[in-house]
């Protein structure tokens, strides 16, 4: 699947780590392939991460919508 | 105060902001003549038949799966190919789904496998470099079908070195390109794409623009979160209204215009982009990533003197063709659900974790009647 | 070759589409017609049989590892007998319990598994009356298989229960807890969070490369809890649901009773853990095995008070009013979380063998 989920880096060792899927779920992947530190979240797709994702980006179409919404709703 | 990750994307699955955005697309594309969006993503259909997005929208917008499963547009040949090895005594490694694929000889590697062939499944590329790792005196075939998302992987490890009794058959395909033969079908007569989530974070928008220039068709880029889809679904209605073809990221927490350079420096400097053959579609140019020359000795096909993948070699009832390319639904098939079910399957889009009758089977999806397949008693005729 | 006509594979002992036929086709018509009345026969494929008042049934747990967070197969053996008896209405009295045992196991792992059921029993409130022991050859049998038979009669609490069902005015196909009973807007409950067993093996095995220390198995004698539900009065049906999980027995419930279901998909109680586990491999949380989870049909006007009385207790605090019998469908019907529809179908089989 291209089913990526995001996962937490709890652990660095050369080109792996181990990241957190939440509470305690955690899995050895690659690193190679993105610029991460412990504490960032990554995406994870067959044993590599290929994105690290930002909380800010995130928040950003959701927010753009939230708000059309909500000026919509005030008339 | 910025909320941690995991707490925001719940709200990618809030019914109240569904709800919202299923309105507003009912709004915006009353009176619109039939609306037809593909993606190219097996996940995003994933998202859309498990959500029950297709119940929501309105009667004329329609969204199809293209090509996007890598286990279906895998040539035939391919599959004859590594059946012969393991028929030889060579391990043939691969996913589980690859295994169940029939080729040419309407046999599958799980077949050839109870026959006696060697066939071993993995879950993940490591494993197979595992196995040859730990028997050195025999040789492994690893089976490698995917698109960008998972050929970063191959890459590396390959860039890394392999046990010297691994090969790899390279199944793996390129996306863009097929989105651009999609594009511009006359017979597809598709309106807009929603784009690939990850193979795109892989490859970035800017793998797309070219052929977007050429067919001037809406292409957002979508996440799988439902209502990453919603909101994809409602940027193209907008865009098919006002007249105004874009190519817009609404995945902007994983996808930008450049893509994931470590990853493509990887997969580029071990292979490189092919004429190739999908399997159900065509010949699409520049679609097919091979092995570089100064990698050829990790090269399945040059090792045992393989062909390049090619042929469709479909039951002949089946339309598995028509089903990859898009332009029906797996229903109109008549096999679907009837000989052809997911404990027994005729062709790879029944068997592929990725392929629409699959995930259509899967979800019990007998046809569009009514509310994207689930029927009510009262709505029956 | 082995296909799934000619010879036995551990599909057919999934819980799903497999096993089912398995049993209708092949092995209920070798079974043969019964000499004695029966009330609840083999046929009406109930957890339990009911005769002369005993209320009986029979089942072998295989579950690899013998060992896994939140129990082990004796704690199962004891659990899965004594909830197969309390779905029926019954109130469990006893047990068999018949060891098959592979040469060099460690009397220190059959001691921790005899004392596992005995704390287990004691917790039923059971005694195990009469037993059997076998010993094979190594490597015949993996490490240890245990079959328990179980005897219950009439729960005092049943008739309480049924006459509530009877006030508003309506007839009951049986004096106990079966799916003949279901009618059209019947609400159906879960007493808690889904999943826990299944992830618990499959994580215990360790071949998924997954590590998840908070995710333990449910098993848990459910007699009790039952009790407590009988107590507030209304439940037409109850059952366990193991191996293909929730999404099997639905399933089953709609094909028995020739109902549709809508089932409300925010409202089925998960753990945030057994959601990420499962998203990560893969696997749908409603195929998954639970060893000590109650779902039960109630009268629609009886569902609160139903819902309220598992939610004091332990075992039940989580439990929640899940969804209802509806003609309007024809079978299982989930309503996404964002509202939307879609079938949920017999799973073909459980994500992997030995779960119990």
């Amino acid at each position: 699947m291209c089913y990526a989920i995001p996962a937490k880096i709890v652990r660095i060792s050369g080109d792996k780590g181990w990241v957190d899927f939440g509470d305690g779920v955690e899995r050895e992947i690659i690193l190679a392939m993105v610029e991460a530190e412990v504490g960032d979240y990554v995406l994870v797709h067959a044993g590599y991460a290929i994105q690290v994702i930002k909380e800010e980006e995130a928040l950003r179409i959701l927010e753009a919508y939230q708000s059309i919404f909500e000026s919509e709703d005030r008339g | 105060m910025i909320p941690d990750l995991r707490e925001i994307l719940k709200h990618y699955r809030d019914p109240r902001l569904a709800k919202r955005l299923v309105e507003k697309i009912h709004e915006i594309s009353k009176d619109l003549p039939e609306v037809r969006i593909m993606h190219v993503c097996g996940t995003h259909e994933w998202t859309i038949t498990h959500w029950g997005i297709r119940s929501l929208l309105p009667e004329n917008v329609k969204v199809r799966a293209g090509p996007g499963c890598p286990v279906c547009v895998t040539p035939a040949s391919d599959i004859e190919a590594a059946i012969d090895l393991a028929i030889d005594g060579i391990n043939v490694v691969t996913y589980g789904d690859m295994s169940r694929a029939k080729g040419s000889r309407m046999i599958s590697l799980e077949d050839c496998k109870a026959l006696g062939g060697r066939v071993r499944i993995v879950y993940s590329f490591i494993d197979a470099v595992k196995m040859a790792s730990s028997n050195p005196g025999e040789e492994y075939v690893f089976l490698g079908a995917g698109f960008e998302t998972t050929a970063p992987l191959i890459a590396y490890e390959v860039s890394k070195g392999l046990p010297k009794n691994l090969t790899i058959i390279s199944a793996h395909r390129y996306v863009p390109p097929a989105v651009g033969l999609l594009a511009e079908s006359y017979d597809l007569e598709i309106d807009a794409f929603i784009n690939p989530g990850h193979a795109s974070t892989i490859s970035g928008m800017k793998a797309y623009k070219e052929y977007f220039e050429r067919s001037r068709k809406p292409m957002v880029f979508a996440g799988f979160e439902p209502i990453d889809v919603l909101i994809a679904i409602y940027i193209i209605l907008k865009q098919i209204r006002e007249n105004r073809p874009e190519m817009v990221n609404e995945y902007l927490r994983s996808v930008t215009w450049d893509g994931n350079l470590r990853a493509q420096r990887y997969m580029f400097e071990v292979f490189e982009l092919m004429d190739g053959y999908w399997r159900g579609v065509a010949m699409i140019p520049e679609s097919y990533m091979a092995f570089r020359e100064r990698f050829s000795s990790f090269d399945a096909r040059r090792r045992y003197g393989l062909e390049e993948g090619r042929g469709d070699s479909f039951h002949a009832e089946a339309r598995c063709a028509d089903v990859i390319k898009g332009r029906i639904d797996p229903p109109e098939c008549p096999l679907y659900m009837k000989t052809c079910t997911p404990s027994t399957p005729i062709g790879p889009t029944m068997v592929g974790v990725e392929g629409t009758c699959r995930i259509w089977a899967q979800h019990r999806v007998m046809g569009f009647r009514c509310h994207g397949g689930v029927c009510r008693f009262s709505e029956r005729s | 070759m082995a296909s799934a006509e000619k010879h036995i594979t551990l599909l057919h002992g999934g819980g799903g589409v497999y096993m089912h036929r398995l049993i209708k086709d092949y092995i209920l018509p070798r079974i043969g017609k019964h000499r004695r009345a029966v009330e609840l026969p083999l046929e009406a494929l109930a957890d339990s049989a009911v005769m002369d008042g005993i209320v009986f049934t029979t089942d072998s747990y295989t579950v690899k590892p013998i060992f896994f967070p939140g129990g082990d197969i004796g704690r199962l053996s004891v659990a899965g007998t004594v909830n197969d008896l309390c779905v029926m209405g019954a109130e469990p009295l006893a047990l068999s319990c018949s060891l098959i045992i592979e040469e060099g196991l460690s009397f220190e792992i059959l001691g921790k598994v005899l004392d596992s059921m005995k704390t287990t029993a004691e917790e039923a409130e059971v005694d195990i009356i009469t037993g059997d022991t076998k010993v094979v050859e190594r490597g015949k049998l993996d490490g240890l298989v245990i079959n328990t038979a179980g005897i219950g009669r009439r729960s005092p609490l049943l008739d309480h229960n049924l006459e509530r069902v009877r006030r508003s005015g309506r007839s009951l196909s049986s004096r106990w807890l079966t799916a003949s009973n279901i009618r059209d807007g019947d609400k159906i409950i879960v007493s808690g969070p889904i999943g826990e067993h299944a992830l618990a093996i499959m994580i215990a095995r360790g071949e998924l490369g997954l590590q998840a220390p908070s995710i333990g198995s449910d098993t848990a004698p459910l007699n009790r809890l039952m009790e407590d539900a009988l107590r507030a009065g209304g439940v037409v049906a109850a059952k366990d649901p193991t191996r293909g999980g929730l999404a099997s027995l639905l399933n089953e419930w709609s094909e028995r009773t020739g109902l549709g279901m809508i089932i409300h998909e925010s409202r089925i109680p998960v753990s945030d853990q057994v959601k990420t586990a499962s998203e990560i491999l893969g696997i749908d949380p409603l195929e998954l095995a639970n060893e000590g989870k109650l779902v039960l049909a109630t009268a629609p006007e009886a569902a609160e008070n139903v819902l309220n009385a598992l939610r004091s207790n332990k075992l039940g605090r989580d439990a929640e009013i899940i969804g209802e019998f509806t003609k309007e469908f024809d079978s299982v019907v989930v309503e996404t979380e964002i509202g939307g529809l879609r079938y949920l179908p017999m799973p073909l089989g459980d994500p992997v063998p030995r779960i119990c």
